[in-house]
């Protein structure tokens, strides 16, 4: 049987139009056998969340360059805990001060990639962390 | 070992590889006398040298590769067609390059404040940066501007604000570049506005727009309206400057967000120019003469890590843009002819990994602009792979320039590398490649049918695809980031609070109580009459902006009369 492939939603939210990362992950992630939904731009945290819900995904991966991740992260993990999906991994990458990273984690964002990380690394850590969820 | 020069084929566009020549006697002699053994003994580090673009560079450059290449009809002489050698004759022996660094952050007083500091310390022109509210048309007390205001530059939400941004400085005195696209034609009437009441003559202030959203569609993405009205939006502030603002360049035909968005260094030279050549067709058919607009269009292109490549990249646009001005609109005056163009190092290849060693990265990329023949430079500084600069990390960056300016010795003549083999052969082979893809966006019927199937949009998210590949293979190495990798402290950061946000919500409830909403109300509706007919948009921005209607009021009014643009996201 045919092992269930891994479904991720890459979603850029807020009015930032730098897709160069989001575009650069979305390819990475379909050549590691994953199946990839991306928004395109300008989702609001409520578009995310329905989308999520309606593809059934099993990872959310944020695109962020803004600086705006301190507002719009909290939110959406409050949107996916409201629509009972739990069990989302949700990923950062992008610009994001280190300093704010452990309030994001806090909020339920389970890793941020900053630039320059290997799209290798964010691949294993998609699969060890559904394959941890599966069991 | 083979005869032939170039570097292997591969999948890349045929524009992107260098031409195949025979290897001269002399040269064959060469190989066998001197490469050989020296080959056997240590064989080179690598199979194939390639740019930062991935374009194929051979192991020496010789009077061969220049064949057919004609000094005085491909070089000439600096201030003269075609302008290879830079746009004046005494380059920067005559007068520096313009300082100009882009900033904005926070409240127009927070900019203000860097604004005076920056010329305080001999910037010679102010650039400004506004949030991603302010350059999508909203609000600062918009829905959708929520955690956005004032963090990727400053809020201007009326002219109020845009009084504020100006405060104490001169209009007539500074030059000023405004990073603003899909809205500009509104930020520009502000800016006449507080010029007009600072008393500055609008015949006599400079400064330039970007305002081309033509590379929003392919790279940058802050578009509103659909393509059409969006040039038409273009169209009427080059002909509105044309007629009142001579010393204004109402546009700045941007390839930096081309490259920042991945592309190669061709790619860039090609949209950049291409996009050029769409402006001034929709001009022309304004019915402007090419020669009464033409001097007054700017250029802006990306100073990347790959030195020659770089150079060999400006050299060629001006060589293209003197061909295309006198080939296919029959220019006449010189000033139509020669290209001028800004320059700011690449964002993109900052690493947020040993921020130190972005000081470096940005000082090289800036002396190729300089050896370019850039007519004006930003400096990025060394933390904004994290953040916004702080004062001290701007500093640093204009300070790069200074060094370059005044102790390297760079500026002593006029385009010193001109004549090396390699990078005459380089601007060739960036001329001809860029000009393939030029030509392909003719055959599809423009810019904008081009924009609309996807294609400068494919050609650059497969090269930015392609090049994390060779990252992430160490195919290509970023030092601190895939090799010599170190652990590392954070560095000190410039902070935006959230109360930036809620100052804004505060000083827009009292715009809207304390201006006649009624002159307002009648000064859209004439702008709204004017957008559904087709006259001159200019005007009556100016009017709606001097009754301190908000951008948000105007960008809205738009919307209903022109629609929204929206993409097919390409992956």
């Amino acid at each position: 049987m045919p092992e269930k492939k891994i479904r991720v939603l890459i979603a850029k939210p807020g009015l930032d139009g730098h897709d160069r990362g989001a575009k650069i992950i979305a390819r990475s992630l379909r050549d590691a056998g994953m199946e990839v939904i991306y928004t395109g731009l300008r989702q609001t945290p409520e578009m995310i969340a329905s989308a999520a819900l309606q593809e059934d995904v099993d990872v959310v991966g944020l695109s962020i360059l803004s600086g705006a991740h301190n507002t719009l992260c909290p939110r959406l993990m409050g949107l996916l805990r409201e629509k009972g999906m739990n069990d989302v991994t949700v990923l950062i990458g992008g610009i994001i001060p280190e300093a704010d990273i452990p309030a994001l984690k806090q909020a339920g964002i389970a890793e941020v990639f900053l630039p320059g990380t290997p799209t290798q690394a964010i691949v294993d850590f998609i699969r060890q962390r559904t394959a941890a969820t599966a069991q | 070992m083979g005869s032939k020069l170039t570097g292997k084929p591969s999948d890349k566009p045929e524009s992107a590889q260098p031409s195949e020549r025979q290897a001269t006697a002399a040269e064959r002699e060469w190989q066998e006398r001197a490469l050989r053994p020296a080959l056997e003994k240590s064989p080179e580090r690598m199979r194939e040298f390639t740019t930062v673009s991935g374009y194929p560079i051979r192991r020496l450059y010789t009077p061969a590769d220049l064949a057919g290449w004609d000094p005085g009809r491909d070089l000439g002489l600096p201030g003269e067609a075609p302008y290879t050698r830079g746009i004046h004759p005494t380059m920067y022996r005559g007068r520096l390059w313009t300082m100009r660094q882009f900033a904005g952050f926070g409240t127009a007083e927070d900019t203000n404040r860097r604004f005076r500091y920056l010329l305080a310390e001999g910037q010679t022109g102010l650039s400004v940066a506004f949030d991603l509210p302010t350059l999508m048309g909203y609000d600062s007390d918009h829905p959708l501007s929520e955690g956005e205001v004032g963090k990727c530059g400053v809020a201007v939400s009326s002219l109020a604000d845009m009084e504020a941004l100006f405060e104490g400085i001169p209009l007539g005195d500074v030059t000023t570049s405004m990073t603003i696209n899909s809205p500009a034609a509104p930020i520009w009437a502000m800016y006449l506005a507080v010029a007009e009441k600072q008393g500055a003559d609008w015949k006599k202030i400079s400064g330039t727009l970007q305002n081309d959203i033509l590379k929003e569609y392919i790279a940058q993405k802050e578009y509103i309206y659909p393509p059409e009205p969006s040039m038409r939006l273009v169209v009427d502030t080059i002909e509105f400057s044309a007629k009142h603002t001579p010393r204004f360049n109402p546009i700045s035909i941007s390839g930096y967000h081309i490259r920042e968005a991945g592309s190669t260094a061709i790619q860039e030279l090609a949209f950049t120019l291409r996009d050029g050549i769409e402006y001034a067709e929709w001009t022309l058919r304004r019915g402007l003469a090419f020669d009464d607009f033409a001097p007054r269009l700017s250029f802006f292109f990306n100073a990347h890590n790959d030195f020659f490549e770089e150079i060999a990249k400006y050299r060629a646009a001006r060589r293209l843009w003197y061909r295309a001005a006198c080939e296919r609109f029959g220019a006449k005056q010189a000033r139509s002819q020669a290209m001028r163009f800004h320059a700011q190092t690449a964002g993109c290849s900052l690493t947020a990994q040993q921020p130190g060693n972005n000081v470096v990265r940005t000082a090289i990329q800036a002396m190729a602009a300089v050896l370019g023949g850039a007519q004006s430079l930003h400096t990025n500084s060394l933390d904004e792979a994290w953040a916004l600069p702080t004062q001290e990390a701007a500093t640093i960056a204009l300070r790069t320039q200074q060094i370059i300016a005044h102790e390297t010795g760079v500026t002593n003549t006029a385009d010193p590398l001109g004549g090396s083999y390699f990078l005459e052969t380089l601007t060739n082979e960036a001329e001809r490649g860029a000009r393939d893809y030029i030509e392909k966006i003719d055959a599809m019927g423009g810019m904008i049918p081009a924009i609309e199937r996807g294609y400068p949009q494919r050609e650059i998210a497969d090269a930015a695809y392609q090049y994390q590949v060779a990252v992430d293979r160490k195919e290509k190495i970023i030092v601190g980031v895939n090799e010599y990798v170190t652990e590392e402290k954070p560095i000190e950061l410039l902070q935006i609070d959230d109360s930036i946000a809620r100052r804004q919500a505060e000083r827009l409830r009292e715009l809207r109580a304390n201006r006649s909403n009624d002159e307002v109300a009648r000064r859209l509706a004439g702008l709204r009459r004017a957008a559904e007919g087709s006259e001159n948009m200019m005007p009556h921005l100016y009017e709606a902006v001097k009754a301190y209607a908000t951008l948000g009021d105007i960008c809205e009014t738009l919307r209903t009369v022109f629609g929204t643009h929206h993409e097919a996201a390409i992956t």
